[in-house]
C-alpha cells in the first residue's frame, strides 16, 4: 500500500525548473531514501510532501501529490496535513522554551490543555525518540541547553507527539557526530515500525543502513527508484551507477 | 609613505582619542547637571506644587503629568506599532509594493522634525478633533512621533527571530496565529521591551510637540482631557526666565530629574535583555 503518491510533479522556484516531471510512490511503513547530489531537487521534493514549500513565495507547482488518495495541493488543509506529515529539520531548532514546552508546543497550538494528557503524550514522545532517560529530571529547563545530538531526538519527539502517519527528514543527521548520528539511525529504525520515514541524505552508507527503498536524484529528474539493495547493487542507469560507486557527488 | 607599525599606532590613538573625548563630554554633561543641580532636589521639591514665586516650589504636578503622558503615549503607539511591525514581517509578501510604500512612509516619517509633529497635532487634535490642549492631544501626537521607531525596531526584533522557527512550528501543523503569538512574539520580546522603553526615553525628551499640544498648564491633571506640563516643558518653560538665583537652582533640579530618569530606564532596559537572554540560552 502507498501512503503517498507523486504524479507528474513538476516545480519551479521562479524561472529554475527544479523539480522535472517526477513520479513516486512512497510505501506505507517503510524508510525511503532520497539521495543525490547537492542541487538535485531532493530537499525541495520533500518539502512539497507536507506544503513547507509554500513559505517560498515563488514557487509554483503542477501536477499532484497524494497523501492516502487525496490530493494535497487540491484544497487540502494544510496545517491538517503537516499534523499527519510531520517533519524534522536538518539542524535542529528547538524552541527557545523548555524542553517539555517544546514537546507539548504542537499540542496546546490545538488546544489541549489537560494536564495529565499533555504530561503523559510528552513522556511517551520523549521514550519514543529515546531521549527520555536523559532529560526526565529537567523537563522544565531550556532546550537549547541540550547537546546537538539530543536537540535532534526532542525534534523527533516533537513531532511524534502529533501522531502523524509520516515522517520527513531532511538530512537529520548531517551536522551530528558519529555518535550522535548512529543513536537517531538506531532510533530510526524503531521508528519504521509504526511511521512511514521519507529521507533526504547526503551519505550513501546511511541510506545503505537504514532505507528499504531508494531513489536518486539528478538535476531534478528522478532517475531511479527500487529497493535499496538493488539501487546500490544492479543500478540500472548510468549515472546511477556512476553516484553509488562514489565517481561523483 | 609611514612605516605601517606607525600607521597601525596613529589610527590606535585616534580611534581612542575619539572615544575618549565622546565618554568625556558625556561625563562632564552629567557631572555640570548633578553637581549644579542635585543639591537642590528634595524630598520637598520632588512633592510639592509649583509656584512661580516661593522658596517651596516644586515639580510634583509635572511628574504625574510626565508620567500620564508616557503611559497614554505607550498604550496608544506600542499596539499599533507592533502590529504594524507583525504585518510587515510576518504577513505581506517580502518586496511587495504595499510594503514598500509603507517603508517609505514609516523612513520618511521618522526623520520629519519634532516640531512639525507639534504643529500637525495642534492644527489637528487640538483644534480640528477639538481635544484642546490636553494630555490626550500630547499623546496622539507623540504615538505619530514615535511609532516609526518602534515599527523599525519590532521588525529588527521579529526579523531576527530565525526562520527554523517559523518552519518547526508550522511544521507541527500550527495555526499561523499560534505560531506567532505563542513562538515569533516571545522569541523576539526582549527586542520589542528595548524599542519600547526607549520610546519611552523619546516621549520624556520631547519639548516643543508636547507644549503645542498639551499646553503649559502647572496643575496636576485630574483626566486625559486635561492640559498637562511635562518635565521636559516644565525646564524649557524655565529656562525661558531665569532671573533669580532660585529659578537656576530649580531648573538645574528639573534638568537632575530628568538625567536620572533616563539613566534609570536606559538601566532598566540592559537588564531586561540580559535576564530575557538568560531565560532563552
Amino acid at each position: 500500500m502507498n501512503k503517498l503518491e507523486v504524479n507528474n510533479l513538476n516545480l519551479f522556484y521562479g524561472e529554475n525548473h527544479a523539480l522535472k516531471d517526477i513520479s513516486i510512490k512512497i510505501p506505507n511503513r517503510q524508510v525511503t531514501a532520497l539521495i543525490g547530489p547537492s542541487g538535485c531537487g531532493k530537499s525541495t521534493l520533500l518539502r512539497t510532501l507536507n506544503r513547507m514549500n509554500d513559505l517560498v513565495p515563488s514557487v509554483k507547482i503542477s501536477g499532484e501529490v497524494k497523501f492516502e488518495d487525496q490530493d494535497i495541493y487540491a484544497g487540502h488543509d494544510v496545517q491538517q496535513l503537516r499534523m499527519r506529515v510531520g517533519m524534522v529539520f536538518q539542524k535542529a531548532n528547538p524552541f527557545p522554551m523548555s524542553i517539555y514546552e517544546n514537546v507539548a508546543f504542537g499540542l496546546k497550538a490545538q488546544g489541549m490543555r489537560d494536564k495529565k494528557q499533555l504530561d503523559k503524550i510528552v513522556e511517551e514522545s520523549l521514550r519514543s525518540a529515546a531521549l527520555w532517560d536523559e532529560v526526565q529530571d529537567r523537563l522544565d529547563t531550556s532546550a537549547l541547553g541540550l547537546s546537538g545530538g539530543q536537540q535532534q531526538r526532542l525534534c523527533i519527539a516533537r513531532t511524534i507527539a502529533m501522531e502523524p502517519e509520516v515522517i520527513l527528514m531532511d538530512e537529520p543527521t548531517s551536522a551530528l557526530d558519529p555518535i550522535a548520528t548512529h543513536k537517531i539511525e538506531e532510533l530510526m529504525d524503531e521508528l519504521r515500525k509504526k511511521f512511514t520515514i521519507v529521507i533526504v541524505t547526503h551519505s550513501m552508507n546511511q541510506a545503505k543502513r537504514i532505507s528499504d527503498k531508494t531513489a536518486f536524484f539528478w538535476m531534478g529528474e528522478l532517475v531511479e527508484h527500487g529497493d535499496t539493495h538493488q539501487v546500490f547493487n544492479q543500478p540500472q542507469d548510468q549515472r546511477t551507477q556512476g553516484y553509488v560507486s562514489g565517481e561523483f557527488g | 609613505m609611514l612605516k605601517r607599525e606607525t600607521q597601525d599606532k596613529l589610527l590606535f590613538a585616534s580611534t581612542w582619542a575619539a572615544a575618549s573625548i565622546t565618554i568625556l563630554f558625556l561625563l562632564w554633561v552629567v557631572w555640570h547637571i548633578l553637581s549644579n543641580g542635585l543639591s537642590h532636589v528634595s524630598w520637598e521639591f520632588v512633592s510639592s506644587a509649583y509656584t512661580r514665586i516661593g522658596e517651596s516650589s516644586g515639580i510634583w504636578s509635572m511628574i504625574v503629568s510626565t508620567v500620564y503622558m508616557v503611559a497614554l503615549t505607550l498604550a496608544i503607539a506600542a499596539p499599533v506599532g507592533i502590529m504594524t511591525a507583525i504585518y510587515l514581517t510576518e504577513y505581506a509578501k517580502a518586496g511587495s509594493r504595499i510594503v514598500q510604500v509603507l517603508r517609505f512612509c514609516i523612513e520618511s516619517l521618522a526623520g520629519i522634525p519634532s516640531i512639525v509633529y507639534g504643529l500637525f497635532g495642534m492644527t489637528f487634535f487640538v483644534t480640528t478633533l477639538g481635544l484642546g490642549f490636553s494630555i490626550l492631544a500630547g499623546a496622539l501626537t507623540l504615538s505619530v512621533l514615535i511609532l516609526p521607531v518602534i515599527i523599525r525596531t519590532t521588525e529588527e526584533a521579529l526579523m531576527a527571530v530565525p526562520m527554523s522557527y517559523r518552519e518547526g512550528g508550522y511544521a507541527l501543523g500550527s495555526s499561523k496565529i499560534y505560531t506567532i503569538w505563542r513562538l515569533i512574539l516571545p522569541s523576539a520580546m526582549p527586542g520589542i521591551v528595548t524599542s519600547v522603553i526607549l520610546s519611552i526615553g523619546r516621549v520624556i525628551g520631547e519639548s516643543a510637540p508636547v507644549f503645542l499640544t498639551a499646553g503649559m498648564v502647572t496643575k496636576i491633571p485630574e483626566s486625559v482631557f486635561d492640559s498637562g506640563r511635562t518635565l521636559t516643558v516644565h525646564l524649557y518653560k524655565l529656562t525661558q526666565e531665569l532671573f533669580t538665583q532660585h529659578e537656576w537652582d530649580q531648573a538645574y533640579a528639573t534638568a537632575t530629574i530628568l538625567i536620572v530618569l533616563v539613566l534609570v530606564l536606559n538601566l532598566m532596559t540592559k537588564i531586561i535583555a540580559a535576564r530575557y537572554n538568560k531565560a532563552s540560552h
